[in-house]
């Protein structure tokens, strides 16, 4: 099964090359083959993994139980990103959209490629250098549009990324320290080593090196407080690299801790890296549930709800328990699915309505039928609603935290969960749910007015009846493909999708999402167990 | 080798790391763009030294292979790029520190003392740690931080992260020495990367803007 992981750690990247050169058309096709065989060889590994333990090829790759569950998410959404992007990127014919598509696509399978290599390697050292190329190349990715406002998130976003790097490289280096007090020096700084001779790693140094790691990984996994990056990349990046980023970037950053947090309660107890989670995890739950309300932009408001998410993630780890363990392992899986379903959601309301503004869209489901009610579908998930995979994840995890027992953390937990529902749903149904009117406006414009104030273009894509895509297609001379950020006024814009393949995409996660939620695959489930008894494990 | 020549090349060890965390101060202080990055590139020469000693006194071959290209990269591709850079944009603009020159430094003090008391209270059994290098250290790490926030122009800040990463090489040298070359060569290629990306943001930035100042860069917040 070696070759697999061979063929994991080249074949994006080489398909990333291709398509720099390779005509858009060509690469749009390619890119949901590339992400759909990622998905196949990854699941491919599962069985191998659960009966063997683990899959090695030479003393660099290695996969156990939980790299394979990361590797599992990240193939997903590399899949369903591809598949939306096919749908989403609407290029201005000529060199300027060809040039955007071919950096585009270039940029979304070299960013998959090192997030899947993450998982991949043995080494803490190698690990470090694949979550920086990922910052590197998403960077890249969140400037693209060539707005203000995309440069303006780019910056912060490379910036801060990479000083928080900076810190778990620092915490890398310590890490290695450690480990020469019991294998001398020049040893190979892989978890597999580390973790036989944990016991005798000098207790000090281990602690240091965690609080370092949940620092600097915990910049990029977007923990409070070293989340402000975040919801500017999540919002302002085009919108697949936005489900990536957040579905898929956030979780590898969070792979990161979960080796350091292996191996520091391997050398000194579980206590101490489970208490330093709490404090992470309950800081970035409160201040997301607290912001999640007062979002208007809904891209930022999924970002927020990522931040959430991740600190039900340090919290599920801070309670111990194996059971717990499962659920947070579940959480990653449905996390993916969930979000990036919501964001290829959001990402067809501004195709469709060249806006994400919820205080001004209105009637979001009546335009888009079929991925209106998925994106309601997926932020319902995301609150944790049965019969979706996030509501058996969390419920596993809050029985996690009932059986440790941290009663006050479960509780507090459930409570700050229930207002980021609130805010969640509250904006989302008023968007989606409500008719195209905006009634609640006493100043509301009569249609006629609407149809006055509109832009020129969206009258005339509206009023074309043939027009049945619906797509608004005003294009200003600035970005190379984004919609202008028409507020559309009234309901000028007509009922219909604005591509299949967004729908496919969209489909694609809210039926991963049933699957895990109501009947989790047998092999899935032995999996996430061993991972969870992998983090279990005493020295 | 004797305790006595141990505590000598110790000690240039030392006196090269203070030179770095000195170079970061001036950094700090430094009103033009173009003197920062030769500050910088004066600073990448003295992690490339303090190399070249850890692999003379501690007979590592593959250090020498590590410094030569870190002095290759660091002191002389970096500083070049981000030098074309400020040619092409043609600003140099002046001080653009957040607080007066003292208030800065004695900040920067401030966070280097914590540094320096916080490693000294590892304690750890058996292998000596070389307590004094690692402190320095961690306070050329803390000072780019300061750097970094109190300057509010793109260049003085990617210069801040990059010393940052210069902090973090005289530790990985002082404490992990026999890290595994290959690994080594990676984080340099690295940095590259990230310097290509810097390189790239920062022109955006400025064809936008027309300014390398990140005092705009306010649009998005809540």
């Amino acid at each position: 099964m070696g070759w697999v992981l061979i063929a994991l750690l080249i074949a994006p990247f080489f398909v990333g090359a291709a398509s720099l050169v390779l005509p858009v058309k060509a690469a749009k096709v390619i890119a949901p083959v590339s992400g759909a065989a990622s998905f196949v060889l990854v699941l491919s590994l599962v069985p191998a993994v659960i009966s063997h333990g683990h899959v090695a090829a030479g003393s660099e790759l290695r996969v156990d139980a939980l790299s394979t569950v990361f590797l599992v998410a990240t193939s997903f959404l590399y899949f369903s990103a591809a598949l939306f992007s096919a749908g989403y990127l609407d290029l201005q014919p000529g060199a300027a959209g060809e040039r955007y598509g071919r950096r585009f696509y270039a940029g979304l399978h070299v960013f998959c490629w090192a997030m899947l290599a993450a998982p991949l390697v043995s080494g803490l050292a190698l690990l470090w250098v694949a979550v920086e190329v990922t910052t590197v190349v998403s960077a890249l990715l969140v400037a693209i549009d060539d707005t203000d406002t995309a440069t303006e998130a780019a910056w912060k976003y490379v910036l801060i990324a990479s000083m928080g790097l900076g810190i778990a490289l620092f915490a890398t280096v310590v890490l290695y320290y450690a480990g020469t007090s019991v294998f001398g020096a020049g040893f190979q700084l892989t978890y597999a080593k580390m973790l036989e001779g944990a016991r005798h790693l000098p207790p000090d140094v281990m602690r240091l090196a965690f609080v370092l790691a949940v620092l600097g990984y915990g910049t990029k996994m977007g923990l409070v407080p070293v989340h402000t990056w975040l919801p500017d990349a999540h919002s302002e990046a085009p919108t697949p690299v936005s489900a990536l980023l957040s579905g898929a970037l956030l979780a590898t950053s969070f792979y990161a801790i979960l080796r350091f947090y292996q191996l520091t309660s391997a050398a000194i107890g579980s206590t101490y890296p489970r208490n330093v989670l709490l404090v992470v995890g309950l800081a970035s739950l409160l201040l997301a549930a607290l912001y999640l309300t007062r979002q208007r932009d809904m891209k930022r408001m999924l970002a927020y709800s990522s931040v959430e998410h991740m600190g039900i993630l340090a919290i599920g780890m801070s309670f111990g328990v194996t059971l717990a363990f499962v659920g947070v392992l579940l959480h990653v899986l449905a996390h993916a699915a969930a979000k990036g379903t919501a964001f290829f959601g959001a990402g067809s309301v501004l195709r469709k309505f060249g806006s994400k503004d919820m205080a001004v869209l209105r009637g979001g489901v009546n335009a888009l039928p079929w991925s209106g009610s998925m994106l309601v579908a997926a932020v319902l998930a995301l609150s944790a609603m049965p019969p979706f995979g996030l509501f058996r994840s969390e419920f596993l995890i809050v029985a996690g935290g009932l059986s440790d027992p941290r009663y006050g953390v479960a509780a507090v937990l459930v409570a700050l969960a229930a207002v980021a529902f609130l805010g969640l749903a509250w904006s989302t149904t008023q968007t989606m749910l409500t008719t195209g009117r905006r009634s609640a406006d006493p100043g509301a414009p009569s249609e006629a007015d609407a149809l006055a104030l509109a832009v020129p273009g969206v009258q005339a894509a509206a009023l074309t009846p043939e027009r049945t895509s619906g797509a608004v297609d005003v294009r200003t001379s600035e970005p190379a493909h984004r919609p202008a950020n028409v507020i559309t006024k009234g309901n000028v814009i007509t009922k219909g999708e604005v591509s299949p393949w967004i729908v496919a995409s969209m489909g694609l996660g809210i039926v991963a999402l049933v699957i895990l939620g109501v009947h989790l695959p047998a092999d899935l489930s032995r999996l996430l167990d061993d991972a969870a008894r992998q983090l279990r494990r005493p020295a | 080798m004797s305790a006595h020549v141990l505590s000598t090349t110790a000690g240039v060890e030392d006196v090269v790391a203070v030179i770095v965390l000195l170079s970061e101060f001036a950094m700090l202080r430094a009103p033009l763009l173009r003197s920062q990055v030769r500050l910088y590139a004066f600073q990448s020469l003295a992690v490339s030294a303090l190399a070249v000693v850890v692999a003379a006194t501690r007979h590592v071959g593959d250090i020498y292979v590590l410094a030569g290209l870190s002095f290759l990269l660091k002191a002389v591709i970096v500083p070049l790029v981000i030098m074309r850079l400020l040619r092409d944009v043609d600003v140099d603009l002046v001080g653009s520190s957040k607080l007066g020159v003292a208030s800065s430094t004695l900040v920067a003090l401030a966070v280097s003392i914590f540094g320096f008391f916080s490693v000294g209270s590892l304690r750890v059994r058996g292998a000596a740690l070389p307590t004094t290098t690692l402190a320095v250290a961690s306070a050329v790490v803390l000072v780019g931080f300061v750097l970094i926030v109190l300057r509010s122009d793109v260049v003085s800040q990617a210069m801040g992260f990059f010393s940052l990463e210069n902090g973090v090489s005289v530790a990985s040298l002082a404490i992990a020495a026999g890290l595994p070359l290959v690994v080594e060569l990676t984080f340099l290629f690295d940095l590259l990367v990230a310097v290509v990306a810097f390189g790239i943001i920062m022109r955006v930035h400025h064809g936008r803007s027309k300014t390398l100042s990140t005092d705009e860069l306010d649009r998005l917040r809540g």
